[in-house]
This record gives structure tokens, C-alpha cells and sequence, in this order.
């Protein structure tokens, strides 16, 4: 089933296999039809344009202001969408009167639970519920001339509640008689989730030491720059979209089983995005809510959230609460890790994944597979409160888990008296240990060896806390395992044109990553056309085909190989032309920078562009798909980082000087976006570990950080020096050797500060985030 | 209640009717359609509403179009000579300094005010000069590398 590399055509059309594909966490088997070719991984040395840092293709508009932005999206006749939300945190919805509000001059339509169709909604609940389970909950929409009537209309709806009973802290939310925040319990399938490998107790009994930590972290906002929203216009039954996600196709699925409509009738349209971070991937209530009032007033409608509603409407990543208690020998090797965890799904279940797979068990994962260990036992209690529901946000689960665990390891190595790297190599796990699967490849060991030595690893303190001053300066490290494997399906066109030039269509999206600067890269390589000749489009669903949504760091390794492949299949097919108008085998030519040339002769050659001039209205269009993946194999992406923190013990504050992060995400396509990517998640691990807090009142279910002002976000005053790099090679994984990147980073970054933290005053910081006070409680005691 | 107001915004000349709530945000955004100047907040906490009025930074959405009144304002929009970037356009490209590209205008028109008003400040005084521009994405390293090699120059 496994490709050979054999670099030769098969005939495979029609052929389907099996294969396996991760998101997030979840991995599910699917079907998938074998590209036309099986192309042989690149050869290094030939490489023009992968691995080139070239600048973003999109970075003139973007400078310009000429980029438009879903929020930039203006047409005529528009109206404007506000939301009335629920101002408790658990409530019945008793009395709507709309009268007023309809009668105010410039208000147009007004929906409601009233009138709109019953269209489901997480759980069991709907678009509009009558039963509301957190501050913020969708209660009624109007569609106005402008935002300040709609906004006024929002005031003049009356609105009667009955309060309900609601719980907010997560613990309590467990106990016996807490409120119920929806009927059947407020743990999820009223159980948790388990699971176990070997004898956890045995394993205790064989440790010669015993860790035992509780550790928490909080709900941290996605805080997208660009909020959540969407402008929407039905042309008859056809509806168009323009949306600020990171999936188009999935808001298109959504949006047309939400309303009931065929596929082939709705467009959605992303061309630029203002960040998305996991909390993007699929339509809104408030696309749904747009499109129906559009409907109604057969005008187009622009609803944007503002800045209030993103903080409580668009998700967040979950709180946790963990204990974890681990083993290990003398010499380091880890006997057993038990891991007991509760996490608030807020309200409902993530409607990101509706099937039986629960986020909140990801941050288990780390504990299961980052190191060898043959007795682990993980036991993860979701848990309903009355908050707003989470959803994904970069590296949901790992960031929270690996937060926990890369602390019991350092306390672990300090305890032995080992090297925290040394301890880390010999608990090495060289197979994926839960689907018993190898790696396709693993490059960990050079991550930690390249990142010691950048950061000199050797000076962090021998002793903890060794040194008493007020600035007391120490070095950590933390590592990190992921997905970011991609997979099937995935798809690709690209059309040669007479001039010489190439348009490449593909329907993933470019949310600011540079995704598409990659694509032009890898179509550029394979094709021998320079980017410059080469324009990409994406993020439109009406003239692209099918690709995923850009989460799980899969959009490079997903999509990647699917432009390769159809650049390999346009390229085929010049080479055929070329070798007709040339009188040679289409085998013995090859193209390069734009010039056709003779394999054995590199001196013989022709322009590309002579060619396809002769082309006339022929089409040369290559068509390519994502493979499947490795069988039996499981693809990761590792990573080690390392950061120097110099600690206030008068203040408390904790400033990072510098941070070194090493990952193996396979072969680079552009070193400058891999940058970016780095740089980016380790401000917001930063940010994470040390200020961003969504804190909500645990006696109103109110949110007291809704504005950018309460809740912290780095600037650029709290920013370390960042040294990026990357294990070398590629990974044999897929057809460009390429992984993701997008979340990794983010991963090991409060760790490697709490264990910084840890070298530099001797006390372990267990809370995140660790703000001043908490530092200097700790130092006290 | 609607005003009249002249002003300039980017070289041209502008006579306009302009309610007396509306921001200088909106003014540009909805009704000049000059939609490079973008909102993150409307509340002056993140600065990507940052235009120019009279070569001080500002945060437009804080700032009421009638207070425009006889200033003169340049939005990102009026930093391109036809296709030629401006220096600090161009090093953001060269440099990557740019992501999903929605904070880029408030930092390049940032950027500009204090290269404007000191050609050579030191890395600590692009720090602090940026210190209100919020960016999601980049992790803020290579934004104060694009502005360094500006004022390098
Ligand atoms: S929109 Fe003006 S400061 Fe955020
Ligand atoms: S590039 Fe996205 S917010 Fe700065």
C-alpha cells in the first residue's frame, strides 16, 4: 500500500487504500485514492527554490493596505448584524418582545428564537435556544442600516429571564448536588476518560523515587486580531460567503447542512485573514444568523463581532486542573506516569469535532507518548460549568499538559541529581508506545543537543537557586511532541498558460502563515517556473479544489504534496509537448528556471515559453492529490526549548531574555515563514505562561477581562531574544518531507520559563500564569 | 447633528458632512472606503486603528472626525508612491515582518512617526515607540528588525 518512491507512473486511478490521519489529536482511518504518481523525494542538491526564505508573496498588499479583510468587505445595499446575548450564566429565556426594537426607523429584520428555524446547535441545544447556559449565549439578532441603529434596536428588545441555578469552577461543577449545567451530568458521558498501559501500581512499586505535583492552568483567549465574522449576500438561491476562517470548505458543509441547501449553492470566500489560532475552523452562529437575515431582507448583511463578543463567543482553550504523579529509578528510567486531570469544556462539548472524541483529553497525550514509559495511566474528567464552551486553540491539550509533565521531569532530574537533557535521553521513546507504530522519523535527540548548545546550557545553575540576589538569572528547557503529519484528502490544479506562466488553485487557505508563499515554492520547484510567474489562489470554494482546514499544523504536509503532485502532472505534460515540438523523448528532458532542457546535454535548451507559445487555447492543466500516509507508521513533529529568564525576587517579575527552540518539522520549504512561525508561538507560550489569564467572576459567570486592556497580551517591551532553528533533513513521511509547524513552538514554551524559573530561585512555580504575586508567595515560604 | 469639515488625507483635499458621533475611523473606513486602517478593538488598546494626524501617531478609533478638522492625515494608504513601497513597506516584505498582515498598517505608520521624527533611535526606543501596537502573529522579532534596517540607513 505504501508508495515505493519508485519515481515510476502507476496506474492507480480507482484505487483506494486505506490511511491514517491526525487533527488535533484525533486520528481517524479514511479512505483515500492513490495520486496518479508516486514521486520520489527531491533531490537536496538540486533544489532552486524549497528552503529559500523568500518573502510572502501577498506582502505588497498586505504593507499597502490594498489586502482585504473579510471586515473590509463592503457591498451595496449592506446591512449590519448585531447580536443580543444572554447576560446570565444560566437561565430561561421566559418573554422576548421584539416591538419596539422592529418598529425603530433602519432596523430590518429582526430573528429570534421566534421565528428562525430550529437548526441544531452543539449537544442539543439550537441557534436560538430557550434554555441558556452562559453569559453570552445568542438570544435574538437584528439586521439594520447601519451599526449604531442595530446596536440601538439590541437596547430597545425586551428580554425576561428566569434565572437558573449555574456553576462556574470546574471542581465544584463535579461535586455531588452542584447545579446541573445540562440534563444528563455535568461530566461528559458521565465518565472520564481513561487510559492505561502495563501496571501503573507495579510501576510505582519498582520507582525508587516518587514525584507527586498538582499543577493548573488557566482559559487563555485565542484574541484574534481580526475578531470573528462574516459579510453574506444570497444572488437567488446561490449564497456567498466571506468569512474569517480557517476552513472554507468546512463553513461551506456547515453553512449549507445548517440551512438546508446543496453544496453546490454556497461560496465562501477567505482571501485574507486577521488571525485565526484554532478558533476559526468552522461557521458561527453568527454566519448562520447572517445568512438568515440576509434572507429576510434580501439584502446583503456584514456581521462582525466586536471585541467583547470574541472574548466570550469564539472559544478558548480550557482550564485544567492536574495531578500527576510519576516514577522513576535511580538511573533515571521512568517506571510509571499517572496523570488525573479535570478540564471545563465550559457549557457544551467543542462543536469543532461533533463526534465522540473529546478535546479536553488531549493535554493527556504528552504523558502518554513523549517518553518512554511502560506503565502509564491517564484519567481526564471533562467537565460541564456555565462559562462559554472552548474549542481549539494552537496545540490544544499539549500546551496545557506538557506544561505539567516537563516540570515533573526537571523536578525529577534535580531530585537524581541528573542532567534535566541527560534524564530526558534516557527515557527516549523510540516507537509511538499507545498505536505501537514507529516514527517516520524522530529527531529529538539532535533538537536537544543543537538547543543546548545554543543557549550554553552549561551555565545554567548546578544548584538551584544557588545564587541569592535580587535579579537572579537561570536556564530551562522543556520538549514537545506533536502531530502535524497531514494527510488525504487534498487536491490541487495547476493551469500552464501560454506565456509561460501557471495559476495554481487549491481550496486550503492562507491564514497568515504564509501558506501560500509555500505552495508557490513547492509548484515552482517541481515545475521549474519561477514564483514570480507563478499566482496562487485560495480560500475560495467555487473555483478551487477540496482541501482541509488549516489546523493540527497540517496545511504544509497536507496540501503540500498535493501541489507537487499536480505541478509533476503539468510538468509531465509540457515535457510531452516540449519533446513532440523538439523531436526527443519527453524522458530525456527536464525544465529548470523557466528553460527546457536536454537531461544529458544541460547546454541544449530552450525556453519553456517558446514551448507553450505553441500551445495556442491547449490547456495544460495538472491535477494532484495528497497520498496516503505511511502504514503502521506514526509521523510527529518534536521539538526542544530552551529559555533564560532572569527573575525579580524583590517584585516578582520574571523577564525572558532568550529563548532557543529547535524543532524537527521535517524539510523546511521557507526558512523565513518557519521563522515566523516560531517566533509567533513563543510569544503567545510566553504570553501564556506568564500574563494571559481569562479570568472569569465565579459569582456572576461574568468575564472580567473581556477588552484587550484587562487581559494581557505581550508586547513588544516583554519580547526575549528568539533563536529559531530546526533538526535537518526531511521526513520521509510524504512526497515534500515536510511537517507542520504552526502550533509546536507554542508547546514547550511555559515549561521551559517555569523551569528556568526553577534554576534561577529554587521554587517551583505550579500555576499559570505566573504573575508577580505568585512568584513572590512562592519565594516566602 | 452633521458638521462640515475640510481636511487632508493623504495629499488630497477633502470636504465632508460628518456626523458628529462618528470616529475618524469610520470616516475612513466606511465612507472613503480607505479600508487599510483596520480596527482591533475600538477602545485605543491595540493600535491597529494608527493613522497619522498632523505626523503624530494616533489611534483612530479614539479620535472623532470633527477633531479632524483642518489636520492633515496619512493612512497607509498614502505611504505607496504608485508602485514604489515605502522604505519601512518594503523592509516589513524583506524582512517578514508581516503574518496575517492585520496589525502591519498601525505598525508601519507607527514606525514611520518615529523614524520621521528621529532617523536613528536605538533598538530600546523602537521597543517602546511600538509598545502600543498589538500583533497576534509574529511574535513582534522581526518587525523590530525591518524597522532597524530602516533607520540604519
Ligand atoms: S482599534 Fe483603535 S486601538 Fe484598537
Ligand atoms: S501579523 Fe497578525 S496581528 Fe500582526
Amino acid at each position: 500500500m505504501l508508495p515505493n518512491a519508485s519515481g515510476k507512473v502507476v496506474v492507480t486511478v480507482g484505487r483506494r487504500v486505506k490511511t491514517r490521519v491526525e487533527e488535533e489529536g484525533k486520528i481517524e482511518e479514511i479512505n483515500v485514492e492513490l495520486p496518479h504518481e508516486d514521486l520520489p523525494p527531491w533531490e537536496e542538491k538540486n533544489l532552486v527554490w524549497v528552503g529559500k526564505g523568500i518573502p510572502r508573496v501577498d506582502g505588497f498588499e498586505k504593507c499597502t493596505g490594498k489586502a482585504k479583510y473579510t471586515y473590509d468587505i463592503h457591498l451595496p445595499g449592506m446591512l449590519y448584524g448585531k447580536i443580543l446575548r444572554c447576560p446570565h450564566p444560566h437561565a430561561r429565556l421566559i418573554r422576548l418582545d421584539t416591538s419596539k426594537a422592529q418598529r425603530l426607523s433602519g432596523v430590518k429584520a429582526i430573528l429570534s428564537q421566534e421565528n428562525a428555524p430550529p437548526i441544531p446547535w452543539y449537544n442539543d441545544s439550537f441557534l436560538f435556544d430557550r434554555t441558556l447556559r452562559c453569559v453570552g449565549e445568542e438570544v435574538a439578532a437584528v439586521a439594520a442600516v447601519d451599526e449604531y441603529i442595530a446596536r440601538d434596536a439590541l437596547d430597545m428588545i425586551e428580554a425576561e429571564y428566569e434565572s437558573l441555578p449555574f456553576v462556574v469552577d470546574p471542581e465544584e461543577a463535579l461535586r455531588p448536588g452542584a447545579p446541573p449545567v445540562r440534563p444528563g451530568g455535568n461530566l461528559l458521558d458521565g465518565k472520564p476518560i481513561i487510559y492505561s498501559r502495563g501496571e501503573i501500581e507495579q510501576g510505582f512499586d519498582e520507582a525508587d523515587l516518587i514525584i507527586e505535583e498538582n499543577f493548573s492552568t488557566q482559559v487563555q483567549a485565542h484574541a484574534c486580531m481580526e475578531t470573528h465574522g462574516s459579510v453574506v449576500n444570497w444572488e437567488g438561491d446561490h449564497l456567498t460567503i466571506w468569512e474569517s476562517t480557517q476552513g472554507v470548505s468546512d463553513v461551506r458543509e456547515g453553512m449549507a447542512k445548517a440551512l438546508g441547501i446543496p453544496i453546490s449553492k454556497v461560496r465562501v470566500i477567505k482571501d485574507f485573514m486577521g488571525g485565526g489560532f484554532g478558533s476559526k475552523t468552522r461557521e458561527g452562529k453568527y454566519t448562520v444568523i447572517a445568512a438568515l437575515l440576509a434572507k429576510m431582507t434580501g439584502r446583503p448583511v456584514k456581521l462582525m463581532l466586536d471585541r467583547k463578543e470574541e472574548f466570550y463567543a469564539t472559544g478558548h482553550r480550557p482550564s485544567s486542573l492536574q495531578y500527576v504523579k510519576a516514577g522513576v529509578k535511580k538511573d533515571g528510567s521512568l517506571t510509571a506516569i499517572y496523570l488525573r486531570s479535570i478540564g471545563a469544556c465550559g457549557a457544551y462539548e467543542t462543536p469543532l469535532f461533533p463526534s465522540k472524541f473529546s478535546m479536553i483529553d488531549a493535554l493527556a497525550r504528552p504523558y502518554r507518548e513523549l517518553y518512554h514509559c511502560p506503565n502509564v495511566k491517564t484519567e481526564v474528567y471533562p467537565v460541564y460549568n456555565n462559562i462559554p464552551v472552548h474549542t481549539a486553540q494552537r496545540a490544544p491539550g499539549h500546551v496545557e499538559g506538557t506544561f505539567a509533565l516537563e516540570q515533573v521531569m526537571d523536578q525529577a532530574a534535580h531530585q537524581l541529581g541528573m542532567d534535566p537533557i541527560a534524564l530526558r535521553m534516557k527515557n527516549y521513546a523510540l516507537k509511538d508506545q499507545v498505536e505501537d507504530f514507529p516514527y517516520t522519523r524522530k529527531a529529538l535527540d539532535q533538537c536537544y543537543q543543537k538547543g543546548a548548545e545554543k543557549i550554553q546550557w552549561e551555565k545554567r545553575n548546578k544548584k538551584p537557586g544557588e545564587k541569592k540576589a535580587l535579579i537572579c538569572e537561570g536556564i530551562g528547557m522543556a520538549g514537545q511532541i506533536w502531530g502535524g503529519g497531514g494527510g488525504p484528502p487534498a487536491y490541487a490544479i495547476i493551469k500552464i498558460n501560454q506565456d509561460g506562466t501557471a495559476n495554481l488553485l487549491t481550496g486550503t487557505q492562507d491564514i497568515g502563515t504564509g501558506s501560500k508563499t509555500v505552495f508557490v515554492q513547492i509548484a515552482s520547484e517541481e515545475l521549474g517556473i519561477s514564483p514570480k510567474d507563478i499566482t496562487i489562489t485560495l480560500g475560495d470554494t467555487e473555483t478551487t479544489p477540496y482541501a482541509p482546514r488549516s489546523s493540527g499544523s497540517r496545511t504544509v504536509p497536507s496540501v503540500g504534496p498535493a501541489v507537487r503532485s499536480a505541478a509533476a502532472d503539468a510538468k509531465r505534460q509540457l515535457l510531452d509537448l516540449a519533446g513532440s515540438i523538439l523531436d526527443s523523448k519527453a524522458e530525456d528532458l527536464a525544465i529548470r528556471e523557466g528553460q527546457i532542457y536536454l537531461k544529458n546535454n544541460p547546454t541544449r535548451k530552450i525556453p519553456l515559453k517558446e514551448i507553450t507559445q505553441k500551445m495556442g487555447n491547449n490547456m495544460i492543466m495538472g491535477v494532484g492529490s495528497r497520498g496516503p500516509n505511511p502504514p503502521q507508521a506514526a509521523i510527529n513533529v518534536f521539538g526542544a526549548q530552551f529559555a533564560h529568564v532572569a527573575v525579580n525576587t524583590a517584585t516578582g517579575e520574571v523577564r525572558v531574555l532568550k529563548v532557543v527552540s529547535i524543532h524537527d518539522a521535517g524539510r523546511v520549504i521557507n526558512s523565513m515563514t518557519l521563522n515566523n512561525q516560531i517566533e509567533g508561538g513563543i510569544v503567545q507560550g510566553m504570553g501564556y505562561g506568564l500574563m494571559e489569564e481569562v479570568i472569569w467572576d465565579k459569582g456572576t459567570g461574568i468575564m472580567l477581562t473581556p477588552n484587550l486592556h484587562a487581559y494581557k497580551l505581550p508586547t513588544m517591551l516583554d519580547i526575549p531574544e528568539v533563536v529559531p532553528g530546526v533538526a535537518e533533513g526531511s521526513d520521509p513521511a510524504n512526497n515534500i518531507g515536510a511537517k507542520g509547524i504552526g502550533e509546536p513552538p507554542k508547546i514547550p514554551t511555559a515549561p521551559a520559563i517555569a523551569n528556568a524559573i526553577y534554576n534561577a530561585i529554587g521554587v517551583r512555580l505550579k500555576e499559570l500564569p505566573i504573575t508577580p504575586d505568585k512568584v513572590l508567595r512562592a519565594l516566602k515560604i | 447633528m452633521t458638521h462640515q469639515i475640510e481636511l487632508i488625507i493623504n495629499g488630497e483635499h477633502y470636504e465632508l458632512m460628518v456626523k458628529a458621533n462618528k470616529t475618524l475611523l469610520e470616516l475612513l473606513r466606511e465612507d472613503l472606503d480607505l479600508t487599510g486602517t483596520k480596527m482591533g478593538c475600538g477602545t485605543g488598546d491595540c493600535g491597529a486603528c494608527t493613522v497619522l494626524l498632523d505626523n503624530r501617531p494616533v489611534n483612530a478609533c479614539l479620535v472623532l472626525a470633527v477633531e479632524a478638522r483642518g489636520k492633515e492625515i496619512v493612512t497607509i494608504e498614502g505611504l505607496a508612491q504608485g508602485e514604489t513601497l515605502h522604505p519601512l513597506q518594503q523592509a516589513f516584505i524583506d524582512h517578514g515582518a508581516v503574518q496575517c498582515g492585520f496589525c502591519t498598517p498601525g505598525m508601519i505608520l507607527t514606525a514611520k512617526a518615529l523614524l520621521d521624527n528621529n532617523p536613528n533611535p536605538t533598538e530600546p526606543m523602537i521597543r517602546r515607540a511600538i509598545a502600543g501596537n498589538i500583533c497576534r502573529c509574529t511574535g513582534y522579532t522581526k518587525i523590530v528588525k525591518a524597522i532597524m534596517a530602516v533607520a540604519s540607513r
